[in-house]
């Protein structure tokens, strides 16, 4: 008699406080958002009407205009971050991981000390110094001589976009800091050593033997920075309010959500093109996580060491 | 178990039911106006809390912004207060509609407010009437009436004198002519649209003629008011782009703008912030041409209503009758200067700022703010566009006529008068 496998109940166990948690908040709240974006409110009660909420989207002016205004917003929010934020954590992480550099634990915790700010602290924060009233900024150009430089960069409507990017970018420097800083570190004594035989050292060491291995943990944190700013919402709303002044200059997908899910003013609620709009940034941020995921990850080199 | 065990154990049942029995019900208010939670309190809830022992008031505000969204998911949810105050208009139709807010329309202190006072509050056939009116405001220029006898400057009365005015101060150098900023966008639509359309599209008059079809933003009465607002740009303190509400408000307590365009619910608050560091005090909106009947934006601002899912309907009730009372009316407009009640009982105020402003109900014709009633109703909502074209328009990134033309397209998209 040969003996049937048990069943293995302790994998369904295990697994089960994670999936019930998981469904619970994430995948039943999805679909749920993903359904009611096929609903819409009538004088009877909902109705459903297919994919008219996004017909209404994507093909109303009044409705595409605004959409594409956020997302071009949104876009321009991420490149931001790309070219500035990751960058110079690159570059603080290298400067942070060169041995000769004293005081190395007391920057990193300074750099890094914003991330876990409040939004709330950072947009009035900055609010304040930015102010052109009593704000500090003003007062610091005037003190050398740029007094001429300085505007109301956050109520002008060119300014106003990359001037929250730039503060966001002031916040959010330290992660990609450390990951790279971690990185680095991980990266053996040998290899370094073996580079520093073969003559490479200083900068051309950074460019040829760590950049290349670190190369994974740079596209980690560009999809990182890629969800977090398409999902952005708090600074925007804390510094310019739900309308995203000035002339909507700086409303991002999320603003745009908000104003249109909960209603603000005199303007009511609609939970179901809110409900569109939501599903149409999950769809934009899976595209871009799938780009990642199939077209870059798959074709970055990993080395073991 | 012995008897006098259960005995003891009955009794004390009984006495805790007892005691719960006189545990005072507690009404919860949702308000948006944070800024009164010291009035109420100190002032108002201990005056009808002395007369209902019984009932204990809890006045929970949440900021001006988020009170709507934040109102909306809490009726849904079901956690919101027992007393809802109420927007003026569609937002809490809506509400009555969706029967989150009950009928009070055989309220017997409804009969203390005029149909006008009450025609914020009802459906659009006035059959049903869902809060109980409380106060206007008024909307006017408060001035630093210290600094305009420093520069020997008289009230202006009409569009001319007015920017003749803003001309001097600005000449002299000592003050900001005009404090209002566009960061927050609303004041450039309400302390700016609102408080100087009236006078050229003849308040009620034109209101109903638009709400009707026969007149349209695009109308030169219509267009007049956001060509003066681009004349204002000029009078602004520097960067005003940036400058929000409360820093415009700091700039003329602080007695550093001359020039404050305001709604009456400043007083308070100002009085409070200046105190005796110089003497305000207050015009209309300037007319057109002298002679002009001169008009002002008196808005029904805020009503209270009663939660449909409340625990407590007759508590609820037995207080709004209270807020419906002379005696909730003197309290409440000179416990808060520059909240006009809308009592029919007409109340002395204390305050000389708030008797100016409402000493112009007297020769000035009253009308409320033009996109509050009906034209906010759909997708674009014309209040919340009125907002950012306004602001455009002082910051000049848009032009008097391109803003109308905006706005009346939005309006024409989802509003047809005939159907009304």
């Amino acid at each position: 008699m040969t003996a049937r496998r048990p069943i293995r109940w302790h994998i369904a166990v295990f697994l089960a406080p994670a999936v019930l948690v998981y469904t619970a908040i994430m995948i039943v709240p999805l679909i749920g958002t993903l359904n009611l974006s096929l609903y819409r409110a009538t004088e009877t009660g909902p109705q459903f009407v297919g994919l008219g909420n996004f017909r209404t989207l994507f093909g109303d002016a009044l409705w595409s205009d605004a959409f594409w205004n956020a997302l071009g917003n949104n876009v321009w929010f991420f490149i931001i971050h790309m070219l500035v934020q990751n960058p110079i954590g690159i570059l603080l992480a290298a400067l942070l991981s060169s041995p000769r550099l004293r005081l190395a634990a007391f920057y990193r915790t300074a750099i890094f000390v914003p991330t876990v700010l409040s939004f709330v602290i950072v947009g009035f924060v900055w609010k304040l110094i930015l102010s052109p009233l009593w704000g500090i900024a003003p007062s610091m150009l005037g003190a050398v001589g740029l007094k001429g430089l300085f505007a109301p960069w956050l109520g002008q409507e060119g300014s106003a976009l990359t001037a929250l990017a730039l503060v966001s970018v002031w916040q959010f420097v330290g992660i990609p800091m450390m990951l790279i800083y971690a990185a680095l570190l991980s990266i053996p004594d040998e290899v370094m050593e073996a580079a520093e035989m073969d003559g490479i050292t200083g900068w051309s060491r950074f460019w040829k033997v760590q950049l290349p291995l670190i190369l994974p943990s740079i596209g980690i944190i560009s999809i990182l920075t890629f969800v977090g700013n398409f999902n952005a919402f708090d600074l925007i709303y804390v510094a310019q309010g739900a309308l995203a002044g000035p002339d909507f200059a700086t409303d991002i997908l999320g603003t745009f959500l908000y104003r249109t899910f909960f209603g603000f003013q005199l303007q009511i609620g609609d939970p179901n093109m809110g409900a569109a709009i939501a599903t149409a940034m999950f769809l934009i941020i899976l595209a871009g996580v799938c780009v990642y995921l199939f077209g870059i990850q798959t074709r970055l080199r990993r080395y073991q060491f | 178990m012995t008897t006098p065990l259960r005995l003891a154990i009955l009794a004390s049942t009984i006495l805790a039911g007892a005691a719960h029995a006189q545990e005072p019900v507690t009404l919860t208010i949702e308000s948006w106006r944070n800024d009164d939670l010291a009035i109420w309190n100190d002032t108002i809830i201990p005056a009808y809390e002395a007369s209902h022992p019984n009932v204990q008031i809890e006045f929970a505000p949440t900021a001006p912004a988020e009170y709507n969204a934040a109102l909306n998911s809490k009726l849904q949810a079901g956690s919101a207060g027992d007393l809802i105050t109420c927007r003026p208009f569609d937002a809490s139709l809506e509400l009555y509609n969706n029967g989150q807010l009950s009928d009070l329309t055989d309220l017997a202190a409804m009969a203390n407010f005029s149909d006008v006072a009450k025609a914020a509050w009802q459906t659009d056939d006035a059959a049903h009437t869902f809060c109980v009116p409380m106060a206007s405001v008024i909307h006017g220029f408060i001035y630093n009436k210290t600094a305009f006898d420093e520069l020997g400057l008289q009230e202006p009365k009409t569009v001319d004198e007015f920017f003749q005015v803003l001309d001097k101060i600005k000449e002299d150098g000592t003050y900001i002519p005009m404090a209002m900023g566009t960061n927050d966008q609303w004041e450039a639509a309400t302390m700016g649209y609102q408080n100087i359309g009236p006078n050229y599209w003849k308040g009620e008059e034109g209101r109903l003629a638009l709400i009707a079809g026969t007149q349209k933003l695009t109308d030169p009465q219509w267009v007049a008011p956001y060509e003066q607002l681009a004349r204002w740009k000029d009078y602004l303190g520097d960067g005003f782009e940036a400058q929000t509400y409360p820093d415009s408000q700091n700039l003329f307590t602080l007695g550093r703008a001359a020039i404050y365009p305001a709604g009456s619910w400043e007083i308070a608050g100002f009085r409070a912030q200046i105190a005796d560091s110089f003497e305000m005090a207050a015009f209309p909106p300037p007319v057109p041409a002298a002679g002009d009947t001169c008009y002002i934006s008196d808005h029904t601002d805020i009503g209270i209503g009663m939660n449909a899912a409340t625990q407590h309907p007759e508590e609820a009730r037995e207080f709004l009758e209270w807020v419906g009372s002379p005696e909730f009316a003197a309290l409440y407009s000179n416990a808060l200067p520059g909240f006009f009640s809308l009592n029919s009982t007409p109340v002395e105020q204390t305050d000389p700022l708030a008797q100016e402003f409402v000493s112009w109900r007297e020769e000035c014709q009253p009308t409320i703010r033009s996109t509050y009633q009906i034209l906010s109703r759909g997708t674009p909502n014309l209040e919340n566009e009125t907002w950012n074209a306004s602001a455009n328009v002082i910051r000049g990134s848009e032009t008097p006529q391109d803003a109308a033309a905006r706005l009346q397209q939005g309006l024409d998209s989802w509003y047809k008068p005939a159907q009304q």
